[in-house]
């Protein structure tokens, strides 16, 4: 009797199967369509809605989309809209309705559903001014339980909005229960999702271990506190460094990560731990080309007063990737001490590819350098390496760098600059002649000279003050440039 | 044993975490899901068959047994379901002011006469009890010659639906369809009506089977029989307006008529309905019922083609002079006629009048024969209009094409943006959710109060004047006063800058047309054109999407049903010169 009773219930649930082949059909196609979609979408990585709504209406053979979906998808745009206009009340109307995709007969949207819902709801309540800490807790909560496979993502997007309001202890909570969350069999992508959420936690714990750390060094060490104080920064360092690790062997950016880990394994005399994280990051090809990887690492061993041929390679992977970074003046200077020819002429590239990026124009250290080093390089004969790294530039670094509008205002906002530019510029633009006469290095000097006067006569033209201008580069010229007291005939 | 296999078996209802159905016992007793580990409140209450007594698995069973019964709900046909459906959609159109005639004559009788020809009750044979003993009552229903009587007959004493549940279903219907136990428990497993899945599988040639857009044929039938001041436009707009029941109104049936699985592919709908589908069903409807010639439209009745042109010339704020107008070029095309009019679906070949688009088409060929529209004439015109209206600050005004664009295009964009952003928000999901079947019941109910509280929560965030509430139901959308000084009225001005006087009559001062279709397909194809909108003037685009959206039509619509009415008034042109086809010169 009882075996009957369940009998319905057994016959229903084949009978799902057949009664389900609408849905099927229904979602058969629709993948199609989102293939071809995202097809469009990545394409050239531009966006045609006409084109996709073309694309559309081919796929499902001309026949019109049900008014739900057409009115969902508008939702979609004008919620959209308001988001991009900052207009956070009527998002929050168009939301309401939006709401509905999560019942959509479609299963395929359906299942797309509580992400985009996640993510347009996330943003609205963040800066709606109605919504409050508690109202996003509310809605994370449903939105976890509703998308099941988005819990890890907006556990942690929870936790990162917790730690934006400054909520330590709760955004911490959230990060453990997440780690914490079992579902199902552990896929690749959920892995890497646990490995960061645990991640995010020890970057929490390091944040403590070095609020502990800084109270520490006030701390006298006779302090009757000290040794406490110290076992707890302990103990937060040795759970970090297991949060951390797992993530960290992960190809992938994870400069907050690395960095609170190696000043943790510093802290303690790691040195060796530290390094092979380092240079891991930096050199692994499994991982991104990250120049900060390479730039903690140059920091790392410029604090262990490395060998200078280890900082120069380093630099030298960075000058790849970011040639106008600030540590290139440095790169330079490392360049220019080493006692190898190449690497002399690889600190003249540095400085002309500094100063081949608009950001750099103003750099007063770089210009002394290069005005400095071009200097030394014609001397030292090496005419050749001015030519090359000249020929590729004299097209543009005149109107980049000389024209007279930059040395109206160079002069106007810092004269230090523009006398240096114009020492440049009168060498990069003399003759090159003069650069020949190898063996009369007085000449080149009187003759480069020359000619930076007379550019700095030409910058000081239209600025007014004809006169004073030009006498005053003069005295700089006398001062600052002249070590060897080589004095430049003034015209009359 | 034997004992857990059955308490695994019972638990089948799906996860609704992951909307698995794998489950697995916790150390507790607590059934989890083996997909996603989500713990239920449900527990397995016998933990060790050999040493707990049966009455514990005997309170389980019980417990199952009932719970069975009050959900499975009452026994019920698709048939009585689309009646009740019916039945709230006459309500809310005498609601709206039909007249009662409507809901308990009319309609009633149509519906009957569907359940006849479709062979589900006032039949000998009703489909149901196929290989049984026929049980419909024979003694009520008498002859079915209707052909031969205009007047539809009123055989039926009982007034259509009167109230309580015993209406919800005819009585009739409900003796003539009650079957044998045997058969629901099969068939209902699948649906919560006794035969939704045979209905949805039933394929007989020639049958119209009822669906959801259908009732809209039937309601706007009866209108047509009733000769209501209601057009199809109107009603559709109605329904995309909520004050007819049409999306989810199965959510409104007796609690305890359950509905799922094929129900909700029969009851469920997720679009609003579209004038052309409603028009074709209309005819299908009306020639599957063999339905008489319909009352006559004679020149009296609103959806006359000289009363529906006053009623959209008033809508669009066009002068009231360009009525004799319209009413002309209605006499002209024999199309105020009755014959024309009158519906008669046993007629060679049934079609019925598309009234309110030919009344709009009707206005455009007016305003093409007064203005033109080839984007320039109506301007001049316009030009003159207003240095005449300047100098003549006194006169009735000369109605001016320019000022009058400028206001409807206002209008009519700040309309249509309502419109829109009101679409973006329906909501579109019952109370009451359509599930497949019984497993995926939790989950729906759950899917659905997630829903509910996050709209609460969303609610909270939005300003608290709420979005005007519901609009009353109307059949004019724009309003014009001549108080209101912000929006020009028209209606009082004069067609005297583009008319002139010959002799007795008036002609037009421009003297050239353009149509909107030179060649018709010679075979009986219904497409009578294509509509392709860069090919014409940006005036007459605009008026067709002015009037389009009016009627919530598709532009090629009304451009076809403008063809139309131009191949009447055209006709000699037609003929004679079929091969010259550009712009052709008129007089009148």
């Amino acid at each position: 009797m009882s075996r009957a009773a369940s009998l319905p219930v057994i016959y229903s649930a084949q009978s799902v199967i057949g009664m389900s082949d609408f849905s099927e059909e229904l979602k058969g196609p629709v993948t199609d369509d989102e293939q071809v979609e995202t097809s469009v979408l990545s394409g050239a990585g531009m966006h045609f809605p006409w084109l996709q709504t073309y694309i559309e209406t081919v796929a499902i053979g001309g026949k019109r989309k049900k008014d739900f979906a057409q009115t969902t998808s508008a939702c979609l745009s004008f919620i959209q809209e308001a988001l991009l206009k900052h207009q956070w009340q009527q998002a929050a109307e168009y939301m309401h309705s939006y709401f509905q995709t999560l019942e959509d007969s479609d299963s395929y949207k359906r299942q797309a559903a509580p992400e985009i819902i996640w993510k347009l709801g996330s943003e609205i309540l963040f800066y709606h001014p109605k919504s409050n800490v508690e109202t996003f807790n509310t809605f994370a909560d449903r939105m976890k339980n509703i998308g099941i496979m988005n819990y890890l993502k907006i556990s942690l997007q929870h936790a990162l909005y917790l730690l934006h309001h400054g909520m330590l202890e709760d955004a911490k909570r959230k990060l453990s229960e997440a780690e914490t969350w079992r579902h199902g069999e552990k896929t690749s992508s959920r892995e890497i999702l646990i490995n960061l959420i645990q991640a995010y936690k020890g970057l929490l714990q390091y944040y403590t271990w070095s609020k502990k750390k800084r109270e520490l060094s006030k701390l006298d060490k006779d302090d009757y506190a000290y040794s406490a104080v110290a076992q707890d920064v302990f103990n937060h360092s040795w759970k970090t460094s297991v949060n951390i690790s797992a993530l960290i062997k992960i190809p992938g950016v994870w400069d907050p990560f690395v960095k609170s880990y190696v000043e943790m394994l510093e802290f303690y005399g790691d040195r060796d731990g530290a390094q092979e994280v380092l240079t891991n990051y930096a050199y692994d090809e499994k991982f991104p080309s990250n120049p900060n990887a390479h730039i903690y690492l140059y920091n790392f061993l410029k604090r262990q007063k490395a060998p200078r041929s280890k900082l120069i390679s380093v630099l030298k992977i960075l000058y790849q990737i970011v040639p106008s970074h600030k540590l290139m003046l440095e790169f330079h200077t490392l360049l220019r001490k080493s006692e190898k020819e190449e690497h002399h002429k690889l600190g003249l590239e540095v400085l002309f590819g500094v100063l081949d990026f608009a950001g750099c124009t103003k750099n007063i250290t770089a210009w002394k350098y290069l005005a400095k080093y071009v200097k030394k390089t014609l001397m030292g004969n090496h005419l050749v390496w001015v030519q090359e790294e000249w020929k590729s530039r004299k097209n543009w670094w005149p109107s980049f760098h000389f024209s007279y509008f930059w040395a109206k205002s160079d002069w106007k906002e810092d004269t230090a600059l523009a006398c240096e530019k114009a020492f440049v510029a009168g060498l990069l633009l003399g003759k090159e002649s003069s650069w020949r006469s190898k063996n009369r290095p007085q000449t080149i000097m009187a003759d480069s000279f020359f000619l930076a006067w007379m550019a700095i006569c030409m910058y000081s033209l239209g600025t007014g003050d004809r006169l004073e201008i030009p006498l005053a580069c003069l005295e700089m010229l006398r001062t600052s440039k002249l070590d060897g007291g080589w004095a430049p005939v003034p015209l009359e | 044993s034997v004992l857990e296999e059955f308490q695994m078996e019972e638990f089948k209802e799906r996860c609704t975490q992951c909307e698995a159905v794998s489950w697995g016992l916790t150390d507790e007793g607590k059934y989890y899901c083996t997909s996603c580990h989500n713990v239920t409140e449900r527990s397995k209450e016998v933990i060790n068959s050999d040493i707990i007594p049966n009455a514990q698995i005997k309170a389980l069973n019980r417990g199952l047994k009932r719970k069975n019964n009050s959900e499975k709900g009452w026994d019920w046909y698709v048939c009585e379901g689309f009646q009740h459906i019916l039945y709230q959609q006459a309500e809310a159109l005498k609601n709206l002011g039909v007249g009662p005639e409507l809901k308990n004559d009319v309609l009633h009788n149509f519906w009957k006469r569907y359940l006849q020809k479709s062979k589900q009750a006032y039949c000998k044979n009703p489909v149901y009890t196929t290989g049984r003993k026929p049980t419909v009552l024979e003694d009520n229903l008498s002859h079915s010659d209707w052909a031969s009587e205009p007047e539809l007959p009123s055989d039926v004493n009982s007034p259509f639906l009167e109230s309580g549940m015993e209406s919800q279903s005819d009585v009739h219907t409900r003796k003539s369809l009650r079957i044998s136990k045997a058969l629901q428990s099969e068939t209902s497993v699948c649906s919560g009506s006794l035969d939704g899945v045979e209905y949805s599988q039933r394929k007989e040639k020639g049958l119209v089977k009822m669906t959801v857009p259908q009732t809209l044929a039937f309601c706007y039938l009866s209108l047509l029989w009733q000769r209501e001041a209601i057009t199809l436009s109107d009603l559709l707009r109605f329904v995309e307006e909520d004050h007819i029941p049409y999306i989810n109104a199965f959510q409104h049936f007796p609690e305890q008529m359950k509905l799922y699985g094929r129900d909700r592919g029969i009851f469920g709908t997720e679009s609003w309905p579209n004038y052309d589908d409603i028009y074709k069903k209309t005819i299908e409807v009306a020639t599957f019922l063999d339905l008489p010639r319909f009352p006559d439209i004679t020149e009296d009745c609103y959806l006359h083609p000289n009363i529906l042109c006053m009623k959209y010339l008033m809508e669009v704020n066009l002068p009231d002079e360009m009525h004799s107008l319209t009413c002309h070029v209605v006499k002209m095309t024999g199309m105020g006629e009755a014959d024309f009019l009158t519906f008669d679906p046993i007629a060679k070949v049934a079609k019925t009048v598309k009234y309110d688009v030919q009344a709009v088409a009707v206005i455009v060929v007016v305003l093409k024969l007064l203005f033109l529209l080839d984007d320039n004439l109506e301007w001049s015109l316009s030009n003159l209009a207003e240095k005449h209206n300047e100098k003549n600050k006194k006169d009735k005004p000369w109605f001016n094409f320019r000022k009058w664009y400028q206001i409807m295009k206002k209008a009519f964009d700040e309309k249509k943006q309502n419109w829109e952003e009101a679409r973006a928000k329906y909501l579109w999901k019952s109370e009451k959710p359509l599930y497949y079947s019984y497993v995926d019941k939790p989950v729906a109910y759950k899917k659905r109060e997630m829903v509910v509280n996050l709209q609460k929560q969303f609610s909270t965030l939005v300003d608290s004047t709420p979005t005007a509430g519901k609009k009353s139901p109307s059949s004019f959308q724009f309003n014009w006063t001549e108080e209101d000084t912000e929006r020009t009225c028209f209606h009082g001005h004069s067609l005297q800058g583009v008319l002139k006087e010959k002799g007795q009559s008036l002609l037009t001062k421009n003297s050239l047309y353009w149509l909107s279709t030179q060649k018709f397909c010679r075979c009986y194809c219904t497409h009578v054109t294509t509509y392709e909108e860069s090919n014409y003037s940006l005036s007459y685009q605009f008026i067709l999407n002015l009037f389009s959206f009016l009627l919530r039509i598709k532009a090629s619509l009304l451009h076809e049903e403008v063809s139309l009415v131009e191949k009447e008034l055209f006709k000699k042109k037609y003929s004679v010169t079929k091969k010259k086809s550009k712009s052709k010169k008129r007089r009148r």
